[in-house]
């Protein structure tokens, strides 16, 4: 097979768990260089990403199995899996935040060595990733200038990514003073006005009620849409990995492997109610759900 | 006007503690008809007649010296402790180096560096700034240190992912996710400050308001003597007011 796994046509489910053992020796430790056609489709890439926890100690625990797999330019996709399969695991070395014991990720051809320019990352914990002594518009505002940007230019994003996330008229408040839902919104505006071009989520809306979350979705797909972003959100929740994403990559219990890639043809503008309630829907949650339950009843 | 209404109850509750001990200070000193307790009525006449009447006189004779020493001291301790203590903070090796140090200072009470620093810097204002200094860090630093351990690893992250740079990581996020606990530090110190202003103006001295203190009770005069003891009640209330209203203020976002 091809240097490239799983770039593959997205027909509807195509398991991977063999592909990835092909690649297992490739280039282990020293940096690549952009040999590969940057620019060649795929945005990110990782290649037989392996971790292990306290390598060689008693508590020696292997997290990441050698996963493999892209994400396009312009793409959502979204990735899946039980309760500690190792998925920040995944999220805390694809943003670079850790290096994975081996395998490579790159972005735009370029190895992920520290956290990319490009690239940013909004955490499961809205609470602890805001600052609170720096007001909404200021939280969104904080990576801006060491972006470089001319005051103009970072009030004008700062108004339009708050705009984007329906927190307009809340800029002079503190995060305390919001709601959970309202606080993970400015860390979403925050991102987004950073714009990267590729958005990473670890498990975003994991601690907010269920209208919220829904909402949350809808104004996510919203701003995706409008703004052109790449997204990979990651969840366990499996509705949520089928409404929002172009793919859906489900992971299999630690030491997690990416069990399949299921591509989502649902037509879009979806709609909380609607969507659910189409066959293709139910199908593809039912599918990913069987593939979920086999893989953990098979780790036990 | 709305905050005097609102929070009467508490103001007068508070009056009416100070109008007790006052009450009972003048009982007792009246009843005691002694030379060393003199009634409060004689003290405040003592503080307007010797203090306040002649203020140019009595700032530039004492308040000023004291302050200058004082604000010297512990300006310059302060932004010490604090840079310190971020660094040991954020780093465990140069931590392992330095603390054990800290804590043998610190375990020395400042005092009883006094005769020390008389013969090492003199008799002049650069003893009692030292002095002051050495005591007044402890508490700064090691609440520094102790605010920046516990900062939540995830605001680093968060500052990794966002590509801040070194500078903003220690002014935006490292000083205000520790500024609570420097805060708690910088109370403790301002009380030992003025504790150790008026200790070193107790020896070798010719100005400050420890020295007046002195001076009034080998003069045997003490009216002026409790009165400079008001007088730097009040002066400590004052820096302490002075510090709790900048502190309200940088910590705002904490009780919102």
């Amino acid at each position: 097979m091809s240097s490239e796994p799983i770039e593959m046509t997205h027909t509807s489910v195509t398991h991977t768990s063999d592909l990835t053992e092909t690649t297992e020796m490739s280039e282990p430790t020293q940096p690549v260089e952009p040999a590969e056609p940057a620019g060649a489709g795929a945005l990110l890439e990782a290649r037989d990403v392996r971790h292990t926890y306290g390598a060689g100690t008693r508590e020696e625990h292997v997290a990441l199995g050698g996963i493999s797999f892209s994400v396009d330019q312009g793409e959502f996709v979204s990735i899946v899996g039980p309760s500690g399969c190792g998925k920040t695991t995944l999220m805390r070395c694809v943003s670079g935040l850790m290096k994975p014991t081996s395998g490579t990720i790159s972005m735009k051809g370029e190895v992920i060595s520290a956290v990319p320019a490009d690239l940013t990352l909004v955490f499961q914990d809205y609470s602890r990733s805001l600052y609170p002594w720096l007001r909404v518009a200021a939280n969104v505002d904080f990576p801006l200038k060491d972006a470089g940007l001319a005051r103009p230019e970072r009030e004008e994003r700062v108004a339009q990514a708050l705009a984007d996330v329906g927190l307009t008229g809340h800029e002079t408040k503190y995060p305390r003073q919001l709601s959970g839902g309202m606080q993970q919104r400015v860390a979403i505006a925050r991102a987004l006005a950073y714009r990267p071009a590729m958005l990473l989520m670890d498990e975003p809306y994991a601690s907010v009620d269920a209208q919220t979350r829904a909402s949350l979705e809808d104004m996510l797909l919203d701003v995706w849409e409008r703004r052109n972003k790449t997204v990979l959100f990651v969840t366990h929740d499996i509705d949520e990995s089928v409404y929002l994403a172009d793919r859906v990559l489900v992971l299999s219990n630690g030491p997690s492997r990416v069990i399949a890639d299921i591509a989502v043809d649902i037509a879009r503008p979806r709609d909380q109610i609607d969507t659910k309630a189409t066959p293709e829907f139910v199908e593809l949650r039912a599918e990913v759900a069987r593939l979920i339950r086999d893989a953990s009843s098979g780790a036990i | 006007m709305s905050w005097v209404r609102s929070h009467l109850a508490d103001i007068l509750i508070r009056l009416a503690a100070v109008g007790a001990l006052l009450a009972f200070w003048w009982w007792a000193t009246s009843q005691a008809e002694s030379l060393y307790f003199p009634t409060p009525d004689t003290v405040f006449q003592s503080v307007w007649n010797d203090w306040l009447m002649n203020f140019s006189d009595s700032w530039r004779e004492n308040f000023w010296p004291s302050m200058k020493r004082l604000l010297l001291g512990y300006g310059l301790a302060a932004v010490a402790s604090v840079v310190i203590g971020v660094a040991i903070g954020r780093s465990r090796t140069f931590g392992q180096y330095v603390e054990p140090i800290i804590h043998f200072i610190r375990a020395i009470p400042p005092p009883a560096f006094l005769p020390l620093f008389l013969i090492l810097l003199g008799i002049e204002d650069t003893q009692k700034i030292v002095l002051i200094a050495i005591g007044v860090f402890p508490p700064i630093l090691l609440n520094t240190i102790e605010g920046v351990r516990s900062i939540d690893p995830q605001q680093f992250d968060t500052a990794d992912v966002l590509q801040i740079s070194t500078r903003r990581r220690v002014t935006h996020v490292i000083l205000p996710a520790a500024a609570p606990k420097i805060f708690a530090g910088l109370r403790i110190s301002m009380s030992i400050a003025v504790i150790l202003m008026v200790i070193s103006e107790l020896s070798a001295t010719t100005d400050g308001l420890g020295f007046r203190i002195l001076q009034a009770s080998r003069q045997f005069k003490y009216v002026e003597l409790w009165a400079g003891i008001v007088v730097l009640g009040v002066v400590g209330t004052v820096l302490n007011g002075c510090l709790v209203f900048v502190e309200r203020r940088v910590l705002r976002w904490s009780t919102v």
